[in-house]
């Protein structure tokens, strides 16, 4: 079945089953790689996109309910990769393996959207379900810190 | 010395770099992904090759080619650093790709090593891959001579220049002269640190950029033309044979391409051995997994079917009352253990944990009647290439592994990878096209080659001082890899070679059969065994009224780098064993892959008995540190990892099938449950290179353990720590 989405701002017509989760539209279908595959099960957060903003898991997204809305991913979240919560992941030097970093980004952006100087309380609350296997929570909390200070 | 001969190994022109087809069939983000940064591994190199390392181009950029892996612990800049530093090139004309595993094959290990495993990059390559920029320096400063008319001690060559006297002229000018020039005698390296300008200054990786915007490719990302996918399912209870499926039942589910019988080689279970297993091949992966869901197939489990995780721990209890192989015979341990009037002893265990990497297991394979590439998260290609060369009879020179960056590798793809390669190959010679082999979550930890379970009795006396006179231990490890895992080295490692000066010693060991695919694991034995030791240590000092970290100093003292670590946590950790009810500070200390890494770890509980795990200090000797940036950043990492197993980790075996394979039910840390990590180094410096992938995790959980004892009175002897009880009043 032909799907109309809007990702990163640009129209795509997919045709697929339209249960299919957003995961697989995104990585297989359309060719958009930088949201990652940890679980499948809501549980590790590396899929995490935005949807109209909001921060979702495109494993758990069927295509046919993305219909109208926009569709954020790693790839679109800024032009030039210089996000504030890109630059600060850059300047701590965040990533290790960098399998989850797509996701921790995407959930810390638009935790700072919401909020724009997080206590370490909500850091917490609103990174809890992205999962990093590397062990690089630390240095998470200290580029969300730094992006705060950049402004997002 | 390395001494390495250069001279037979020019090409002259660089852009040859590329030969071998390493920028065959990659898929370049479409216009709508924002961001298209330049990737490692598919950027043409311009310019004129020194040695199979280095590319200059006349720009000024210096590309370093890297023959290791990439999987978080910042190997790519390490490799960069240790020829940068040799060179004297300005850091931020360097470029890094991954070298070409085919090449290297072909030109007779051309860069002497390209596997990635036991924290050993930077401690044991540091030679030849210092050399390698130490040697392209003095080339080129001989070429510059030769043509300025000067002998080569004239010629001075900093940050990318040569210079001698007025004349002057970039590195890359003299680049192709300097390829074929024949040096009598190859210079010596900068083994001494405080020769270094660019080593030990903490250096910004290589690989961040790319790995903030998505543009990062992993084996996972990899798309070819053409390419089908494929879901695949071995036997829930490992290595149960396949007897039937039928394929009929799902032809029509949509996308259905083929379903593929792949079969175990009898006697075959090593780290990148195949089980019995169908694949279902379809258009996308997502399809593919369905319809592998609907597919209707029947093993044969045998005997294996009845094991437990608590049949394997009841089964622990008994063997270790039985005598093992002996790896330190003293009797004379036996008979004062015996006459004593003050003896310690307690058993202890460990459960088999997964390495869950973040990126699930996956190849992709495109074989072809003139070539085969292949793209797989393996931490050595160079043994992806010969693996798949040998999978599908093929001469290895015809096989091109393309090298990716790993989402994770913690030991578990050692050597050529995971089975998923074979598979891949396999498939794809079956169907002739290009196919993904992508294992769903659930299938990577039932089939994963998972790290080892343990157990241990540990039993001393305790003598006038307070401090023990004799010790018996009895150790037992149940793997499946004879070749590798068994021995000294494994079983009883950690308690075999305990720093601790207890003059009368007896160790025995048992290595057990299990049909749970077993393999090496980030600090293989160490983490284990280490537990075992320092919970131990921890008893013994205790009970001999000694304060625990003092009497891991007294028990150290002939031996003088454990003296720095043990004497620096002292230093930079306040330990204190007065803290009210509630509260507790642990001490551990253990050694592995030539570092010692000690912790003190402070921890909390409440009356409900509600862990946090406050702050870990760690203090590392690892002789040398040539990136502190990085070198912390894997002790944050590694003692993630290792609290995250035994606080909630640990596999759970039933009906001889692994029942928590995802991460829903095998949990690892999350950012809430993070300590405040503060890592120190007190380098001996020396001879001594350490590795520091791995020992910073070892120490964790004994000493998280021993805090827990201090605040609880609860004493932790095996894990998960959550299973236990922890309430007070
Ligand atoms: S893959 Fe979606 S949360 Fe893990
Ligand atoms: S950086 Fe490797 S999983 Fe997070």
């Amino acid at each position: 079945m032909a799907i109309n989405l809007t990702i990163n701002g640009a129209a795509h017509n997919v045709d697929i089953d339209p249960d299919t989760p957003l995961l697989w539209v995104l990585r297989d279908e359309i060719g958009l790689t930088g949201t990652k595959y940890g679980c499948g099960i809501a549980r590790c957060g590396s899929c995490t996109v935005h949807v109209d903003g909001q921060p979702a898991k495109a494993c758990q997204l069927k295509a046919a309910s993305l219909v109208g809305k926009q569709v954020t991913t790693i790839e679109g979240l800024s032009k030039d990769g210089n996000h504030p919560v890109q630059q600060a992941w850059k300047e701590v030097g965040v990533p290790q393996c960098g399998y989850c970093q797509s996701g921790q980004i995407m959930s810390a952006a638009a935790l700072l959207a919401r909020t724009r100087n997080p206590s370490d309380g909500e850091i917490e609350q609103a990174m809890s379900e992205n999962l990093c296997r590397c062990g690089t929570y630390l240095r998470i909390k200290a580029g969300i810190r730094r992006a705060a200070q950049l402004g997002v | 010395m390395n001494a390495v001969n250069l001279s037979r190994r020019f090409f002259v022109q660089a852009s040859l770099a590329a030969s071998g087809g390493l920028m065959l069939g990659f898929h370049m983000p479409t216009a709508e992904a924002a961001v298209t940064e330049a990737k490692p591994w598919n950027t043409p190199v311009t310019g004129i090759e020194v040695n199979a390392w280095l590319v200059l181009d006349p720009d000024g950029t210096v590309t370093i080619r890297i023959p290791h892996t990439e999987m978080g612990q910042g190997g790519m800049t390490s490799v960069a650093l240790l020829i940068a530093e040799e060179l004297d090139v300005e850091w931020s004309k360097v470029k890094a790709v991954f070298a070409d595993p085919n090449r290297h094959l072909r030109n007779n290990k051309e860069y002497k090593v390209m596997s990635t495993h036991g924290s050993q990059l930077v401690a044991l390559q540091h030679p030849h891959l210092m050399q390698a920029g130490a040697s392209a320096r003095e080339r080129l400063k001989e070429a510059a001579a030769q043509a300025w008319g000067v002998t080569r001690d004239k010629v001075e060559a900093k940050q990318g220049v040569l210079k001698s006297g007025s004349k002057s002229a970039p590195y890359a000018e003299f680049a192709a002269a300097a390829a074929k020039v024949t040096l009598d005698k190859e210079p010596a390296i900068k083994e001494d640190a405080s020769q270094w300008w660019l080593l030990g200054t903490g250096t910004q990786r290589l690989d961040i950029p790319n790995k903030v915007n998505g543009s990062a490719q992993y084996a996972i990302d990899t798309r070819l033309p053409g390419m089908v996918y494929a879901a695949v399912k071995a036997s829930p209870v490992p290595w149960g044979k396949l007897k039937s499926f039928n394929a009929d039942a799902i032809k029509d589910q949509p996308g259905f391409i083929a379903v593929v019988e792949l079969r175990a080689v009898e006697g075959k279970r090593g780290q990148p051995d195949m089980q019995d297993a169908v694949a279902v091949v379809a258009t996308s992966w997502y399809k593919a997994k369905n319809a592998l869901n609907m597919l209707p197939v029947e093993w044969d489990f045998g005997d294996s079917v009845t094991a437990s995780s608590k049949g394997m721990s009841e089964n622990a209890k008994k063997v270790l009352g039985e005598k093992g192989l002996i790896s330190k015979e003293d009797p004379k341990a036996l008979e004062v253990i015996a006459a004593s009037k003050k003896v310690v002893t307690a058993d202890y265990e460990r459960p088999f944990e997964t390495h869950l990497r973040m990126e699930p297991i996956n190849a992709t394979a495109h074989v072809q009647d003139d070539r085969v590439d292949v793209w797989s998260p393996s931490q050595d290609q160079s043994a992806a290439v010969l693996i798949v060369a040998e999978q599908l009879g093929r001469d290895p020179k015809d096989v091109y592994a393309h090298p990716v960056f790993l989402g994770g590798g913690f030991g578990g793809n050692g050597g050529g990878g995971t089975a998923v390669t074979r598979q891949a190959a396999e498939i794809s010679k079956r169907l002739k096209r290009p196919v993904k082999v992508l294992w769903t979550r659930e299938e990577d930890v039932a089939q994963d080659k998972q790290r080892p379970m343990a157990a241990a009795r540990m039993t001393a006396s305790i003598g006038e001082k307070g401090l023990p006179e004799a010790i018996f231990t009895r150790a037992l490890w149940y793997t499946q890899d004879k070749q590798n895992q068994i021995g000294p080295a494994t079983a009883d490692y950690g308690i075999r070679n305990m720093p601790y000066n207890i003059p009368l010693r007896h160790h025995e060991r048992h290595n057990l059969d299990t049909h749970i695919p077993s393999s090496t694991h980030r600090g293989p034995g160490a983490n284990q065994t280490g537990f075992i030791t320092e919970v131990f240590a921890d008893e013994m000092a205790l009970a001999g009224g000694w304060n625990p970290l003092d009497w891991r100093i007294e028990m150290t003292k002939e031996l003088p780098d454990w003296q720095l670590v043990l004497k620096t946590l002292k230093e930079k950790s306040n330990y204190r064993t007065d803290l009210p009810k509630g509260e507790g500070m642990g001490i551990a200390a253990v050694e592995c892959h030539g570092t010692i890494a000690a912790a003190c770890a402070t921890v909390s509980v409440t009356r409900r008995g509600q862990l946090r795990v406050e702050k870990i200090v760690i203090v590392a000797d690892c002789g040398h540190v040539i990136n502190p940036h990085a070198a912390k950043e894997q002790m944050e990492g590694a003692a993630c990892y290792e609290l995250g197993h035994a606080w909630v980790g640990g596999l759970d075996i039933r009906e001889g099938r692994i029942v928590n394979t995802n991460m829903d039910t095998y949990n690892i840390l999350r950012m809430d449950q993070m300590p405040d990590i503060e890592a120190h180094f007190a380098l001996s410096g020396g001879k001594k290179w350490g590795g520091m992938g791995e020992p910073a995790g070892p120490p964790v959980p004994p000493a998280v353990a021993n805090a827990i004892f201090a605040a609880t009175g609860k004493r932790i002897r095996t894990t998960p720590f959550r299973q236990y009880d922890l309430t007070w009043v």
